[in-house]
């Protein structure tokens, strides 16, 4: 038990761990080095994201006269007009949903089974409009979709029809519009999962017997449902809170739920409302993907970690 | 290679799935093509294809000086956005790969929120806070909030970059007496080049992009190139926006391609 | 001079190691010395902690407490850049990005030579791995056994105090395995440096090392030269290790070493009462004719199968307990003669001086 030699701080210890005191000195040392390298990122985030989202947050739960109340929530129940919004954000999140499910599962299962070559070449067909504007996309829709478009032009060209079809500027148009920009979101993650189905199961599977058919509604069609999973995740969580097409494409018959947080804030200034909006779908952004991580244990944001 | 995936389904049998793979893949690539060929009609009509072709919405976009200085705003805010996401988010990628910091996940998921968060709300977020410290239209704030929203594009494409990187490399420079940084430096950093530079391109492309934001925080001076547009397909359609929009379509694909072509040097 | 026989080889004192991760105790109480210019090997399973114990050498991985002095200096904080260690990795970790010469040139480029002084050295490293002329290939137009070359000189380039080396030789094919044996032996030899040495293969310890550190579990089983690793195990897993070997268990009592009712001879002391395992490698045990019993311990036992091997045979034979040894000898013409046939009573003789007690756990 010397204690006159543990002036170094190296000296052996009663219980005969040495350094102990020093080795954890050194790696707080090492923990805050790598910290100090994230710190500017997390600033940022901190900063720009959390603040003002706490901040709003907070403004929600007062009312007009700055008195604590529910008001700005009560008032989602209250006004029909904000129940209307709700339904028709869910209605186009589902809708669209599943329109990028139909559409998306097959492209993404042809993708998975041409040979790699041609398979990259037709990723660029989905990942070209990945990277586009979504203003390009939606102004390009417009201009096919709306009353004097092209669509309607070549109908009434070709006769089909007297009088030109609504097809911009209403539930329709949002859809489409949508569905377009949502697509690559569920036809990545699904192709990658895919790729990653091994093809000796399913040649097993023909070998034992199996109709290609058969092959696939037991085989493959399950392998591929947390890729699905995770696709339709982040497109429907990315459709509930979606604000440039249905603004644009939406004739201003179709307010979901991020219009409504804009007008709120930047017609009405009324930021305990908008706050409250943002709040709510916030909780129910992350409510779902902490749903969906829990379920498969993997993380939505995959698909920006891939080109 | 074909062989390697094929499985005993001939081509033909599958046919119906190729129809429905091409129609999918025409329905996402269309819209840009019509674009193109739309931004150099002669008409203000909306014809496809169109009956005289000509310049004019070229000369159109550039002649203005209201979308020429847009578009001013919008290179200025994503070259700056570029230069400071990078290497921001190169840093914090090598940080959550060196993964021995206890809450790691933690800030994985703060560093990617803006990834998920439902942009309106950033949007707003943003416009309050700066409302507060005078940041609204403003070119460093639109840098910032362009930054946050850009980060975690490079920290991911940075960190899988890493993940197929051999630390023993840097290891190995340390033990023959390269410091931290200088291993860093000198072995790791030419190595992640591809992915340190397309996530650069990201950066710069999701800035130049970015709409939602913009709308609340640049105004005046600081409007951008999206934000005008924005405002201007909300009153008519001026085929002025298909000539734009085929620049940024070409922007993208240009970039794009150099992302891959990077990429590919691997 | 350069690269000469390395007067600043100096001794390294492990001291007290301990390594957790999280609850998991990877390393616990770790003492070892390595003497200067010593050629010393940590041999055990994956997952014995011989790498963990070489990570904290090099200063990779932090230990939770204990100390590291190289000639007497304490390094167990000090960054890896400092350490002045050479260190040849598993997979080589060249740069890819930099030719031969530059990959070596890196440790004293690092050390601010001067261009004449860099030449120089690297050129005689280059001379010493026997890659002369080579300085401006590419890393992917090396084969295995070059790039292990480059890997060796670049961390010997800069006279490092030690080198360092986990398992260098894995991923090379079996020939060239024991002939890059051989080749970083004699290269020690000249050089002299003081190295640790990580690997599974017992064999490759055995050819290479001036001492080996048996490790299992997080712990040092057994420090000995390869002779005396393999004569005199302390341990049963040593013993199982190192080596086959068949264990027989014997007891002490009275102050002598009891095999069911015969009374083992055996030079070394007889240890404390209780129970133990008689060590007996295959090719200590002897085919004995009922007579010649002069001065052997001897085991009955039945033959269970025989097979021939051209050079040598292997009899499996199984003890009046029921348990089987192994018995190997060479195919001389007198041993062929007495070869028992399947299900024969035998004697199994072993020699006094061959028989090894370790504790059963």
């Amino acid at each position: 038990m010397s204690v006159g030699s543990a002036s170094l701080g190296q000296a052996v210890r009663p219980d005969g761990v040495l350094n102990a005191d020093v080795l954890r000195a050194d790696a707080r040392r090492q923990a805050l080095g790598l910290l100090a390298l994230l710190s500017p990122g997390l600033f940022l985030v901190f900063a720009v994201i959390v603040v003002p989202i706490g901040w709003l947050f907070w403004l929600s739960l007062f009312d007009e006269t700055g008195q604590l109340s529910p008001a700005n929530y009560a008032r989602f129940f209250e006004q029909a007009s904000y129940i209307k919004t709700f339904a028709t954000t869910f209605k186009v999140a589902f809708v669209v949903t599943g329109a990028c499910v139909l559409f998306g599962y097959p492209l993404a299962y042809m993708l998975s089974q041409l040979p790699r070559r041609a398979a990259s070449i037709c990723l660029i067909f989905v990942i070209l409009p990945f990277w586009t504007s979504v203003l390009v996309r939606t102004y390009a829709w417009l201009v096919i979709l709306q009353r004097k478009g092209l669509i309607n032009n070549w109908l009434i060209d070709l006769g089909v029809i007297g009088q030109p079809l609504p097809l911009a500027n209403n539930f329709a148009g949002v859809v489409i519009g949508m569905t377009h920009i949502m697509l690559p979101f569920l036809v990545l993650p699904l192709y990658a999962s895919m790729k990653t189905i091994d093809q000796d199961c399913l040649r097993a599977g023909m070998n034992l017997g199996a109709s290609p058919a058969a092959t696939f509604r037991q085989i493959f069609f399950p392998l591929s449902l947390p890729g699905l999973a995770s696709g339709v995740v982040i497109v429907f969580v990315l459709c509930l809170g979606f604000f440039v097409t249905p603004a644009l494409m939406g004739g201003g018959k179709v307010i979901m739920w991020a219009m409504r947080m804009e007008q709120a804030t930047s017609l009405y200034s009324n930021w305990g409302a908008g706050a409250a909006l943002g709040v709510v779908l916030l909780a129910v952004t992350l409510a779902l993907l902490g749903l969906f991580q829990r379920l498969l244990g993997a993380r939505a944001t995959g698909v920006w970690s891939r080109r | 290679m074909s062989t390697e995936n094929s499985l005993p389904i001939s081509h033909w049998q599958r046919l119906w799935l190729y129809l429905l793979g091409g129609l999918v893949m025409l329905f996402l690539i269309a819209p840009s093509v019509i674009i193109v060929i739309m931004s150099f009609s002669g008409s203000t009509l909306l014809q496809f294809p169109p009956d005289e072709w000509s310049l004019r919405w070229y000369e159109s976009y550039f002649g203005s000086v209201e979308w020429r200085d847009a578009t001013i705003v919008s290179v200025k805010v994503a070259v700056m956005t570029a230069i400071v996401a990078t290497p921001l988010g190169t840093a914090a990628a090598y940080a959550i790969n060196a993964g021995t910091l206890r809450l790691s996940g933690a800030i994985n998921a703060l560093l990617t929120a803006s990834l998920i968060i439902p942009v309106i709300l950033i949007g707003i977020g943003t416009f309050f806070l700066y409302a507060r410290i005078g940041l609204n239209n403003t070119l460093t704030g639109l840098v910032i909030a362009h930054t946050v929203q850009a980060l975690p594009l490079v920290v991911l494409t940075v960190l899988s970059g890493l993940r197929s990187y051999d630390m023993n490399q840097e290891m190995v420079a340390r033990s023959l007496g390269a410091g931290r940084f200088a291993a860093f430096l000198q072995v790791t950093m030419p190595q992640l080049r591809f992915s340190i530079v397309s996530g650069a391109l990201f950066a710069f492309i999701t800035s130049f992009d970015e709409v939602v934001v913009s709308l609340f925080i640049s105004g005046g001076e600081t409007t951008t190139l999206t934000r005008r547009m924005f405002n201007a397909l909300r009153d008519q359609i001026d085929p002025t926006i298909a000539a734009i929009s085929t620049c940024l379509i070409v922007l993208s694909i240009v970039l794009l391609s150099a992302a891959q072509l990077f990429g590919r040097g691997r | 001079m350069l690269l000469s026989l390395a007067p600043s080889a100096l001794p390294i004192g492990i001291n007290g190691i301990e390594k957790r991760f999280g609850a998991v105790s990877i390393l616990s109480d770790l003492s070892l010395d390595v003497a200067a210019g010593e050629f010393l090997t940590l041999l055990g399973p994956s997952g014995s902690g011989k790498t963990t114990l070489l990570m904290i050498l090099a200063g990779f991985v932090r230990a939770n407490a204990g100390s590291i002095k190289v000639g007497g200096e304490e390094i167990i904080t000090m960054p890896p850049h400092r350490r002045n260690i050479g260190m040849v990795f598993q997979n080589y970790a060249l740069f890819p990005h930099m030719n031969v010469f530059h990959n070596v040139a890196f440790p004293l480029k690092q050390r601010r030579a001067s261009a004449a002084d860099t030449r120089e050295r690297v050129e005689k490293a280059l001379d010493l791995v026997r890659l002369q002329g080579l300085g401006e290939r590419r890393v992917d137009q090396l084969s295995g056994g070059q790039r292990q070359r480059v890997a060796l000189a670049r961390a010997i380039v800069f006279e490092p105090r030690i080198v360092l080396m986990d398992e260098p030789l894995s991923a090379l094919d079996k020939g060239l395995r024991e002939h890059m044996q051989i080749e970083l032996r004699n290269l020690h030899r000249r050089l002299g440096m003081t190295t640790v040495y990580v690997t599974h293969d017992q064999r490759e310890a055995i050819t290479m090392s001036d001492r080996i550190a048996v490790m299992n579990a997080g712990r040092i089983e057994q420090i000995d030269q390869p002779e005396a690793l393999y004569a005199r195990p302390k341990t049963k897993f040593v013993a199982g290790f190192i080596g086959e070997s068949n264990f027989i268990p014997v007891e002490c009592r009275n102050g002598s070493v009891w095999y069911e009712d015969h009374k083992l001879r055996m030079n070394a002391p007889a240890p404390s009462a209780g129970r133990y395992l008689m060590v007996a490698r295959p090719e200590k045990l002897r085919l004995l004719a009922d007579t010649d019993q002069a001065g052997l311990n001897v085991l009955p036992a039945t033959v269970g199968d025989v097979i021939y091997q051209g050079d040598s045979f292997i009899c499996y034979a199984t003890l009046r307990d029921g348990r089987q040894v192994t018995l190997r000898d060479y195919c001389r013409s007198d041993v062929l003669a007495k070869l028992p046939a399947p299900g024969e009573p035998i004697t199994l003789g072993i020699d006094a001086q061959d028989v090894v007690l370790v504790a059963d756990q």
